[in-house]
């Protein structure tokens, strides 16, 4: 149950993905760049980068550190 | 002569995922588990695919780029957000806890898991009745859908009971012969294939408008508009109680919640939320796209029809068209047989074996959850003639019902303390209130663009906490169920 207190930075990090997955700072903008409006381009990269922290979310173990579940106990459930 | 040959591509196409199915059955073994879970096998292919096909349906393939087509691009950013990132967590969050407490105790349903967590077949029928109840409408959407689609792709030669009548045919021909081993290999071509065929038809579209900026350009020329993000129909209310209802509401669906037990280990389970994202990003932007896009296009859509098969029609080969909308009416497949599946496991164990006969053989119960599927796929059909609102509202419908019973769910898996009368209360008063929200067609649904259902979800999570806290836990229920530490 070591590094319980770096886990507590994932609630923040998901939050913002959430959030931000709409992109409001671009509220009203209509900018058309490469031949989509700049908003969906946000949501694209965005979502992208949602793939590539959700991955180091489910390998630094977090969400089982929370659940107080061991996964060594139950076998390899390393991804 | 060409609609007989579109018509052709489409029931081939069913027949060969129906071929799928019997190939799966030959294999499913005569148990409850096998049927309705496959064992717990799934790798991460195959729950991608089938969680993925089945999540879209006839209120993502027409629906979406329908709402795209009327009200602009923006509903891209909705889908992507709750279903791309909100749901993903969701799923991390809910699904696997229950999928570790499932696989040690051996759950099948969510009402079985929550009955067994705190001693009571009440619960368990109560949230089995209650997501029956939801799911009726989302099968009547998918019926509804293909029923439009048929009429689009035909110019009306095929009428609408015909498609609506061919899908339900299918559905539980399906069903009834093919489990969820079935189901989920079909789901793993279907969701492949439109993937594929998405991406083709939108590629082909922009060759023939000439190009992705003249795409847009004619777009903004007809609707100057759709360029900036938010306006019309998509103000901020909107946007975040259509993320929040649908995103909650679907991972309380009997057969999206049923596919978190699924998993074989723990591994599938993280590679597909790692990969989630980018899945339904694939999927979305090409369909919502071409919806978009089709606002700036020469094109008549008829009051009421689907704006896809229109588009595909002018711009792509009669052939190709056929073959999308056979993609969409896979979609629609997909989703309702394992509806289908799902509701049936939670009618014969959830209901009829607790409260009514608990002394019925396997066969008769295994006999019982396919009568029960025809009928119920039959009801939803003819209910389906009568066209009660458009696609997108009759989903909204049943995304905000469902998603009344994630948050006491939530706290059932995570705090020890919740008793069955707080989730009794939790479950039951905001389903109350909102049926007769829906019932009564007097009553407003809605708050300057914010739902009422978000209003009552706050509900749902304050009397499971507050009831809890001032009742004692009873003495046939256990945490100690839901614990998951090493032992």
């Amino acid at each position: 149950m070591r590094r319980s207190r770096r886990d507590l930075v994932w609630i923040p990090i998901l939050a913002v993905l959430i959030v931000f997955a709409v992109p409001w700072p671009l509220w009203g903008v209509d900018l058309v760049v490469a031949g989509l409006p700049v908003w969906i381009w946000w949501h694209i990269v965005w979502l992208g980068i949602c793939s590539i922290l959700f991955w180091r979310f489910v390998a630094s173990g977090a969400w089982e550190r929370g659940m107080g579940f061991d996964p060594s106990v139950e076998g390899g459930d390393r991804p | 002569m060409s609609v007989a040959v579109q018509l052709g591509i489409i029931v081939v196409y069913l027949l060969v995922a129906l071929a799928v199915g019997l190939l799966a059955y030959r294999l499913t073994e005569a148990t409850a588990e096998d049927y309705y879970l496959a064992s717990r096998s799934f790798g991460t292919l195959v729950l991608l695919f089938t969680t993925f096909a089945t999540l879209l349906s006839a209120f993502t393939f027409f629906g979406g780029p329908n709402l795209a087509f009327s009200a602009g691009p923006e509903w891209l950013i909705v889908m992507g957000a709750l279903d791309g990132v909100l749901f993903a967590v969701l799923w991390y969050v809910i699904g696997y806890k229950q999928w570790l407490v499932g696989r040690r105790n051996g759950y099948v349903t969510l009402g079985e898991m929550l009955g067994d967590r705190f001693g009571s077949p009440g619960l368990r029928g109560l949230v089995a009745g209650v997501s029956l109840i939801w799911l009726f409408p989302y099968v009547m959407l998918q019926q509804m859908g293909a029923g439009e689609a048929l009429v689009g792709l035909s110019d009306g030669i095929v009428p609408y009971w015909a498609g609506a009548a061919l899908i339900t045919a299918f559905m539980i021909l399906y069903v009834v012969l093919a489990g969820m081993r079935g189901v989920a290999w079909t789901d793993t071509i279907q969701g492949l294939f439109m993937l594929s065929i998405v991406w083709i038809a939108a590629i082909w579209v922009l060759a023939a408008v000439g190009g992705l900026g003249s795409a847009t350009g004619s777009m903004l020329e007809a609707r100057p508009d759709f360029g900036s993000f938010g306006g019309g129909l998509y103000t901020p209310g909107f946007i975040i109680s259509s993320a929040i209802t649908i995103a909650f509401g679907v991972t309380m669906f009997p057969q999206i919640n049923q596919r978190f037990f699924v998993a074989e280990s723990g591994a599938v389970l993280k590679r597909s939320f790692a990969l989630w994202p980018v899945l339904v990003l694939l999927l979305f932007l090409p369909a919502f796209m071409l919806g978009a896009w089709a606002a700036g296009m020469p094109i008549d859509v008829a009051e009421g029809a689907n704006v896809l098969p229109v588009v595909l029609n002018e711009y792509t080969p009669f052939w190709f068209a056929a073959l999308v909308i056979a993609g969409a009416m896979a979609a629609m497949m997909s989703s309702s047989d394992s509806m289908l599946l799902s509701g049936s496991s939670y009618f014969t164990r959830d209901l009829y074996r607790p409260l009514i006969n608990p002394d019925a053989s396997a066969s008769r119960e295994a006999w019982l959850g396919r009568v029960g599927v025809a009928v119920f796929a039959t009801l939803a059909f003819f209910a389906s003639l009568l066209r009660p609102g458009t696609l997108i509202e009759v989903g909204d419908t049943a995304f905000s019902g469902f998603a009344l019973l994630a948050l006491p769910v939530i706290c059932a898996l995570y705090w020890d303390r919740t008793t069955r009368s707080g989730m009794i209360a939790g479950v039951a008063v905001p389903q109350i209130i909102y049926l007769a929200l829906v019932l009564i067609p007097t009553l407003p649904r809605s708050f300057g663009g914010w739902d009422y259902a978000l209003a009552l979800m706050v509900l749902s999570a304050a009397l499971t906490v507050g009831v809890s806290l001032v009742t004692s836990p009873t003495a046939e229920s256990d945490a100690s169920r839901f614990a998951v530490a090493g032992d």
